[in-house]
């Protein structure tokens, strides 16, 4: 297979044109975060708010015509990057709204319940009752965890969750965690903080034995590797724009689309309405059931771009790129005394989030030295303090890696620990 | 180099060798506060004496700044009664925001945490252990008017 030729990739970024700290190269290894934006993905954006701005869905003018194409293009090319059909694809402002707008259907389908309206056939298994169960998993992102503690506290279930072994990896050893009582399983693809891929196969037999539900938080495993929902076999996909090249303020959610069909809606409003009269009000077909409002045409128009910047790459180019590179920063850390690597040191199903802590070092202090050669990368709880907890630490530091990095980040960030420690004597 | 400015010796000192970290069994009231994005934190007591001033006892975790705050604030405000010690909090965060000069007879050592204004996402550790004492301070119905 043919690597990426990063010097190229690099050109199409403008920000890594710029200097940081003391006229520093910018060695951007938070992507984890947020990740920066091509040339392509500005210019589509641009592009959109010059000549096709509109409010998509509404009017009957050229100009709404144009643009109400241009997002359900997007739509359907973000789709097919998915393995999914664009009806099944829903935008949202972030990946946590997609969370929010699941565990919300379960909240508003049991209310609904309890007040005896009306739902549509095979809602039933969004209708919670006292007891039944949420299953999590300990290396959640918050996003991923308050939402569905928020719900049991709403509904009476309970949230349990799949702890973690000392290597960084699920702990699948609790068979009674999956049981007929489970509702839904929501877990993360792969972990923000310990860079573990889990194992998704082993999840849906034990879900599907039980008959639950089963979202995946696919912020870290969409942008970074081929993701196919047509074979994963999860119910629901979440993940953000901005993670993969594309604009802040999008989000996805992917559904099967028999249970869109009947998940009552999370935000309402405009948009999402089939009629409506002052005595209530009937929904429109998903996706737009659920896109309450004027959308959110030009960032969908640039995460379309990205989608197309990605593809052109190749999903699994890009995954061999970062495997590389996360060998890389695991042998060099492991080369230095005092590093305690938080996460699995072995390459299988591991993806480039490498966090580590440092004897006598708070990672705070660590990320301004590293901030200070050029080198941004994220330090604190990483919204995962339950994982933080789980390894015994209140915060670490944490480099993550995309297309645009290459080994010589890998050696900048080595660099940098090592200023750090000869700074702070220790 | 800049930074520094921000790690002065005074400030690494004070990390490496804290003053007055340990908690007092004795106290009027206990906060703990938390800097929710590195994860700093801090358990901090307070207890009135006769005299009106107020004693002061931590424990906490976190980075260098935090923990040379800490240890800075601990000399400067420990026995002081609420008035003084507040005007202290209160001059680190108007120096903190460049707002006013460093003023040593005010902050003492708390003067080397000026280069911290430089770095926005530290000022909060800076700030973590000052604001911990008011927060007791006032818990313990120690704030008297002037």
């Amino acid at each position: 297979m043919s690597r990426l030729d990063v010097a190229a990739i690099r050109a199409d970024f403008p920000i890594l044109k710029r200097t940081v700290r003391n006229d520093r190269r910018l060695v951007y290894l938070d992507s984890g975060a947020t990740s920066q934006k091509p040339y392509q993905v500005l210019d589509a954006e641009r592009d959109f708010y010059e000549n096709n701005n509109a409010a998509v869905h509404r009017g009957a003018h050229q100009l709404a015509e144009e643009a109400t194409d241009a997002f359900e293009h997007a739509r359907s090319n973000i789709a097919d990057f998915i393995g999914a059909n664009a009806d099944d694809l829903v935008f949202t402002k972030n990946a946590t709204e997609a969370i929010n707008l699941v565990s919300y259907a379960f909240l508003n389908a049991t209310l609904k319940s309890q007040h005896k309206k009306d739902l549509p056939a095979g809602s039933e298994r969004f209708i919670l009752k006292v007891g039944d169960e949420i299953l999590v998993t300990e290396m959640e992102h918050h996003a991923n965890l308050v939402p569905w503690q928020e719900l049991c506290d709403k509904t009476g279930a309970v949230l349990r969750w799949i702890g973690l072994t000392d290597e960084g990896r699920l702990d699948l050893s609790d068979d009674s965690l999956f049981n007929e009582r489970t509702k839904i399983v929501a877990l993360t693809h792969q972990s923000n903080l310990l860079g573990t891929v889990n194992d998704i196969p082993a999840i849906v037999k034990r879900a599907r034995a039980v008959d639950a539900l089963i979202l995946l938080d696919a912020c870290q495993s969409v942008p970074h590797m081929s993701v196919d929902v047509s074979t994963l076999g999860v119910d629901f996909l979440t993940w953000s724009g901005h993670k993969m090249l594309g604009p802040l303020g999008i989000g996805c959610l992917w559904g099967r689309a028999d249970l869109l069909a009947v998940m009552p809606p999370f935000i309402t409003g405009g948009s999402m309405i089939e009629v409506v009269t002052m005595s209530g009000s009937t929904f429109a077909a998903p996706p737009k059931r659920f896109e309450a409002g004027v959308p959110m045409a030009a960032q969908a128009v640039g995460l379309s771009a990205a989608v197309d910047y990605l593809r052109a790459l190749g999903m699994d180019k890009v995954a061999a790129h970062e495997h590389e590179m996360t060998q890389a920063t695991i042998s060099g850390l492991k080369s230095i005394p005092g590093i305690r690597i938080i996460g699995p040191e072995d390459l299988v199903d591991r993806g480039s989030a490498v966090s580590f802590v440092l004897d006598g070092l708070h990672p705070h202090d660590v990320g301004q030295i590293l901030d200070e050669n050029g080198v941004a990368v994220r330090v604190g709880h990483h919204c995962a303090k339950p994982v933080c907890a789980r390894y015994g630490i209140v915060a670490a530091t944490r480099a993550t890696y995309y297309v645009y990095n290459d080994l010589d980040d890998v050696d900048a960030l080595i660099e940098g620990i090592h200023a750090a420690k000869k700074f702070f004597g220790v | 180099m800049k930074l520094e400015n921000m790690y002065q010796e005074i400030i690494l000192d004070h990390y490496k060798r804290p003053h007055g970290k340990g908690l007092s069994e004795d106290f009027l009231a206990e906060v703990h506060h938390v800097n929710p994005t590195c994860g700093d934190e801090i358990t901090l007591r307070v207890s009135g004496n006769e005299d009106g001033t107020i004693s002061v006892s931590y424990n906490n975790e976190g980075c260098s700044i935090s923990q040379a705050s800490a240890s800075i604030m601990f000399d400067q405000i420990n026995d002081l009664d609420f008035v003084h010690g507040d005007n202290a909090v209160e001059h680190l965060v108007a120096m903190l925001q460049r707002t006013q000069e460093p003023n040593e007879e005010v902050l003492g050592d708390g003067i080397a945490l000026v280069g911290v204004a430089q770095y926005p996402a530290r000022v909060k550790c800076a700030l973590l252990p000052w604001m911990a004492w008011k927060d007791a301070a006032i818990q313990a119905g120690m704030k008297k008017e002037k």
